[in-house]
């Protein structure tokens, strides 16, 4: 039942696998040399010639490349292609910044379809499947992305974008979607509103799989959704620059498969720019080796992961990543501490007692850092005793402290309080002055 | 059984918190007897007997806040000095603890009642009826 999309190359034997990467390697090299002055600069700042790149080992000669590089850049001047060979154009939010655009071939459009096709086989789906995307379509690549992907294998796609969560319930019910594609704070908002509707997610559809992404989510939120709710929900990566959303977990959950032929992934330490040892976590550094438009050349992406060389159970060979811990940019440094918030949400999510949302706050107070939690109050645990919520609140405090190593008050608040998003969930407000 | 509900509601330590759950108690057409706050800093928890338990809760759930409801005793207080000591007192002789109480004047100030949350209300019930004291019921609560 667990069938393979391109089993010849999903099961590759991990030596042929590196043979073929380091042959697209080493055209991919020359090829951005030749292309783009962008990248012919970069080379010789870094003393490299495309000739010196024959194996994988010589591949840290290379320099990296990042965001900044990108918005330097803008719009296009990192492109190895005329304009009139790129098919589509997808352009980030740019809510950290200047937004960023990236560029497609119609040959990089089917390499990102392929992608999740392998994906989304993986997991499971396929013809007869309705799989509803509900991550925002448009200049964001998670909707489009899906979306191809989806019709790829053969499945009918329920193009609701995000937002209008009734009718979005409605037509999961009326149209019997199996699997939705969202990020993981938007599907626990539709559980919440499927509940004040009065209906059960579980009972009341036919949804088995949630495809979740596009912000960083812990293992115990994982539980929460699946508990309640009865799906299966499997993680998926990608950032724009890399095309969108690429890669899943299989249905085994155990690390999400990217695929070598396509990307060749590196995790370095984020201070030194050196490979950590596989099972440490670190920066997730990849170089595209079939996309043509926009390649990339060592693009740090600042997600923080952990890589994982073995060959999975499920028969595939391809690397795996363990979910996004983090991001190098959305860490947040309380009292000379780092904090992830996905930390603070693998903490929350293991208390029964408080709901599925929470924000942290940071602030000063005089010379020092504070952090508030904020945490919402179920109505199935609610004690009228003050006493019962002083002792949650602090049981909260104290299983943080354990973790993070820093001090946090927690705010209990009335549920619905904390905002909801339909898109990427503001987890973090800053608001020490610089 | 002599119980009666008390609501009880979890609200933040903000302003107008309160005037919402008055509204919502408003419009359910919902009469308070009696209310207090106790509060612990950034929350609070707002308890109240009203005269119809049942739609006051539903009013509130539905209108989105936490609200749970506990049973408590309604006695009454005999309005003359050592009033509350005999109530207190028969309690505590008996070895059961108050985990807190507020009393009340009702409409036409004929009687005083005091509210009780106890750890063990069967046999509060029991002490506090052997010593001739009168506890009202529902529906007491609901016509006064």
């Amino acid at each position: 039942m667990h069938e393979y999309w391109n089993p010849r190359i999903e099961r590759m034997p991990i030596e042929d696998l590196h043979k073929l990467q380091e042959e697209r390697l080493r055209s991919l090299v020359r090829y951005v040399h030749d292309h783009s002055p962008f990248y012919r600069q970069r080379f010789q700042e870094a003393g490299v010639e495309p000739d010196e790149i024959k194996e994988l080992s010589d591949m840290t000669k290379l320099p990296f490349t990042s965001k900044i590089d990108l918005r330097n850049t803008y719009p296009t001047g990192m492109f190895c292609l005329p304009e009139n060979w790129v098919v589509r154009y997808h352009v980030s939010s740019g809510t950290t910044g200047k937004p960023t655009v990236v560029g497609y071939t119609q040959d990089d459009v089917d390499m990102w379809t392929e992608s999740l096709a392998r994906a989304l086989t993986s997991i499971g789906l396929g013809r007869g499947d309705v799989i509803q995307v509900s991550y925002g379509y448009g200049l964001f690549t998670g909707g489009l992305g899906l979306h191809y992907g989806a019709e790829r294998i053969g499945a009918t796609v329920l193009p609701t974008g995000a937002g209008n969560t009734e009718r979005q319930i409605e037509l999961m019910q009326d149209l019997r979607s199996t699997a939705i594609a969202c990020t993981p704070s938007y599907f626990l908002y539709i559980n919440e509103v499927a509940q004040k509707m009065g209906l059960s997610i579980r009972e009341d559809t036919k949804l088995k799989a949630g495809i979740f992404g596009a912000e960083p989510w812990s293992e115990e939120t994982r539980r929460r959704i699946e508990d309640s709710t009865g799906i299966k929900a499997y993680d998926i990566f990608g950032t724009s620059e890399m095309s969108g959303p690429l890669f899943t977990e299989c249905h085994l959950q155990s690390g999400i498969h990217v695929w070598a032929d396509l990307f060749l992934i590196e995790v370095i330490d984020p201070k030194t720019g050196e490979r950590v040892e596989d099972g440490e976590r670190g920066e997730l550094v990849v170089t595209t080796l079939n996309k043509w438009a926009f390649p990339l050349i060592r693009y740090r992406t600042g997600d923080i992961t952990i890589l994982n060389n073995e060959p999975c159970e499920c028969g595939r060979t391809h690397p795996r990543i363990m979910r996004i811990l983090g991001r190098t940019d959305d860490m947040i440094i309380v009292r000379g501490i780092n904090v992830f918030p996905s930390q603070v949400e693998s903490v929350l999510m293991r208390i029964p007692e408080i709901g599925d949302n929470y924000q942290i706050i940071v602030d000063r107070k005089g010379p020092l850092d504070v952090m508030t939690v904020k945490v919402e109050v179920t109505e199935s645990t609610f004690s009228d005793k003050i006493a019962d919520l002083m002792s949650l609140s602090k049981e909260v405090s104290r299983q943080l402290k354990s973790v993070l190593n820093i001090m946090a008050e927690v705010e209990l608040v009335e549920p619905g309080t904390i905002p909801r998003s339909e898109g990427k969930a503001q987890r973090v407000i800053d608001r020490r002055k610089v | 059984m002599v119980a009666i509900k008390q609501i009880s509601i979890f609200a933040e330590n903000k302003p107008g918190r309160m005037a919402r759950v008055a509204k919502t108690l408003a419009d359910a057409g919902v009469n308070i007897r009696a209310l207090t706050i106790a509060e612990a800093g950034d929350f609070g928890v707002i308890r109240m007997v009203v005269d119809d338990a049942e739609s006051g809760y539903k009013a509130l759930h539905d209108d989105g806040f936490t609200v749970s409801e506990t049973d408590v005793l309604a006695v009454e207080i005999k309005d003359v000095p050592g009033g509350l000591y005999e109530i207190a007192n028969t309690l505590g002789m008996n070895n059961i603890n108050v985990d807190y109480a507020y009393a009340f004047v009702t409409a036409k100030a004929e009687r005083a009642m005091l509210i009780l949350r106890v750890d063990d209300i069967q046999r509060a019930t029991e002490v506090l009826s052997e010593a001739g004291m009168r506890l009202a019921t529902r529906e007491e609560i609901q016509n006064i």
